[in-house]
């Protein structure tokens, strides 16, 4: 595809989902298709870091934060939103930093990454149920219903507005997305990835380019957290923190594809579509189903078609165009690492 | 004053002596997923949900089927071992080439599937093995017979997998593998049978474990959850796959949340021995007994 046609398709693409919720106004539907925007932009989020090797299942932790904070805010200290967000985003940010500038500075790569960012998300889940006096523990918290302007508390009933807010949202990511995948950044990155003493050598900070990433896919977590929390209302440690949602992300990311900017949102539009599904047919004796459907896709997937659905799907169109353009051939390379 | 004082001293040193006898079992824990990751260099991430999937084992046997509890020990260990064996064939083999963080998240993979089998097929009630052992009255000091029992045979444990690993041919040429997976195999040793023989012994200890912390919590689906975190802090602690590095750490850390949850609820203590281990990652990022560069 030509750069000016993929404009085009994405501009025509787009017009179609801001101008969706205008004809089509099924409450349910626009559900769905909410919490996929949302978790979309969550698992984008997240493939930020994790293309680049950086798996982390502290994610979990990071989108907890983004939603408690909100929310503590707001009901304790009548706070908006649009000043409880930010701060929420801070604190995610923060403690990315702390944890991430130990395990870059000190090169623990690989499983000690994984492990250390793995108790991250487990110790918020531990912080959100011990302190259940403000947080309610694990029967979950309300943000109160504002009396006032709905508009300072963004909360609103209409599916449509949220329906709005989320595609802006979810387009942010995918912006954020294109944008790392342009700059020098992303080259550093892949280098760090594939030797991080070479890349030290090459002249590049690894501390400094491994933090960076790190703290815009917290920033952006948070967000989604935060985003999650405003819309259903309700959250509880277990829907937004810990490490079930950690693996969650890092499995619709893989389903999806990592490598490719809409990956992770075909990914979610798989696991969502999956879950409901399976609980519309099954009702209540679906509970566990849909995990377990996912669990058993995930190790297939992993040990099959590493590069994702939709990955793999741009692949073959790909080889059946013979396109060459530089750059794709290279990432199919670090896709496919030792090919 | 001085009464306080007394009555302190008496429930500081019980919290000491408790964190010991925890310290025990996730030592054990650690040792397992240690062996995994030393041998194999994968991480286990479900390694905790392989207890889980053994103390249900326990459940159903002492409680459905009326087994004595030691004769389903054996038998829940030895179908956590094939159950370690199995994963080992079917997930990780396969994968043994491809980049580490694939065998990680596949791993990730199959904690999904057990936490939702176990759901699916057990439903979410807690539930106990009903067994309540007596209290040990020690002094002014009470201590619970079952975390006793456990400290002891998760000693006992340890100490056969020491002698298992120093004293048979296996077992040294497990050790052997953990030092240089390539020179082994043109030594004329079958790594992929050596490999199967690590991941059914990691199984084992999960079991044993499973047994002994049956006596001590209800299990559910998402149990596995509440040490499973802790084993991994543990372990990077100490340093992936340095087995005595585990052993210490695993002390350590029984011991902050002993303490941590004798001052405040049992969940600061984990938050305390997290905070804990932040601190030790700028200090000593590569484990406790990592020699410095």
């Amino acid at each position: 595809m030509t750069g000016q046609g993929r404009l085009a398709a994405w501009g025509v693409g787009l017009a179609a989902l801001v101008a969706l919720p205008f004809f089509y106004r099924d409450p349910y539907h626009l559900h769905i298709l909410v919490l996929i925007l949302i978790w979309s932009f969550a698992y984008t989020s997240w493939s930020l870091m994790g293309r680049f090797g950086l798996v982390s299942l502290g994610h979990g932790g990071f989108m907890g934060i983004g939603a408690y904070v909100t929310a503590l805010l707001w009901n304790h200290l009548g706070l908006s939103p649009w000043i409880g967000i930010p701060i929420g985003m801070v604190a995610a940010g923060a403690l990315a930093l702390i944890v991430g500038y130990p395990c870059f500075r000190f090169r623990i790569t690989g499983h000690y990454f994984v492990l250390v960012t793995l108790a991250l998300s487990g110790i918020v889940l531990q912080v959100i149920t011990a302190t259940r006096d403000y947080t309610g523990g694990s029967l979950g918290y309300t943000p109160n219903r504002a009396s006032g302007n709905r508009l300072l508390a963004l909360q609103f009933d209409d599916k449509t507005t949220w329906y709005l807010i989320a595609l802006g949202v979810w387009l942010f990511g995918i912006v954020v997305w294109h944008w790392v995948d342009r700059s020098m950044a992303r080259y550093a990155l892949e280098a760090i990835s594939e030797d991080e003493d070479a890349a030290a050598a090459a002249g590049v900070d690894v501390t400094a380019e491994k933090l960076k990433i790190t703290l815009i896919s917290a920033l952006m977590t948070a967000l989604a957290g935060a985003i999650y929390c405003q819309y259903q209302m309700f959250i509880t440690p277990d829907t937004v923190s810990g490490i079930a949602v950690s693996l969650q992300m890092v499995f619709a990311a893989i389903v999806g594809g990592l490598f490719v900017s809409l990956g992770p949102t075909a990914g979610a539009v798989i696991t969502i579509l999956l879950a409901e599904t399976l609980r519309i047919k099954f009702g209540t004796r679906a509970v566990g189903w849909d995990n377990l459907v996912y669990g058993v896709l995930l190790v297939l997937f992993i040990i099959f078609l590493p590069k994702g659905i939709l990955g793999s799907l741009l692949d073959r169109l790909k080889s059946q165009r013979k396109v060459s353009r530089a750059h794709e051939q290279e990432a199919a390379q670090i896709a496919h690492p030792g090919t | 004053m001085q009464a306080f004082l007394d009555i302190f001293d008496i429930y500081l040193l019980e919290a000491v002596i408790n964190g010991i006898l925890l310290g025990g079992v996730l030592a054990l824990l650690a040792l397992g997923l240690n062996l995994i990751f030393g041998v194999i260099d994968v991480t286990w991430i479900c390694y905790a949900e392989l207890v889980m999937i053994g103390m249900y084992a326990m459940y159903f046997m002492v409680q459905y089927y009326g087994v004595s509890y030691f004769v389903a020990a054996p038998l829940t260990i030895l179908l956590v071992a094939v159950l370690g064996a199995a994963l080992h064939y079917l997930v990780i083999a396969p994968l043994l080439t491809a980049p580490p963080i694939n065998q990680l998240l596949a791993t990730g993979g199959v904690l999904f599937v057990l936490q939702s089998f176990a759901t699916v097929a057990f439903g979410i009630d807690f539930r106990n093995l009903g067994i309540r052992l007596p209290v040990l009255a020690f002094g002014d000091m009470n201590f619970s017979y079952a975390r006793l029992l456990s400290f002891v045979a998760a000693l006992v444990g340890m100490v056969a997998v020491y002698l298992f690993m120093t004293r048979t041919f296996t077992g040294t040429a497990i050790r052997a593998i953990s030092q240089d997976r390539q020179i082994m195999a043109l030594m004329g040793v079958d790594t992929r049978r050596i490999y199967l023989i690590t991941s059914a012994l990691g199984g084992a200890l999960a079991g044993l474990a499973a047994c002994l912390l049956v006596l001590q919590y209800d299990v559910h689906p998402f149990v596995g959850l509440s040490f499973g975190p802790i084993t991994f802090l543990i372990c990077v602690l100490g340093g992936l796959g340095n087995f005595i590095g585990g052993f210490i750490a695993a002390f350590v850390f029984a011991e902050i949340i002993s303490l941590g949850g004798l001052f405040s609820d049992l969940e600061w203590g984990y938050v305390l021995a997290f905070a804990f281990f932040i601190v030790m990652m700028f200090i000593r990022p590569a484990g406790l007994l990592a020699r410095r560069r």
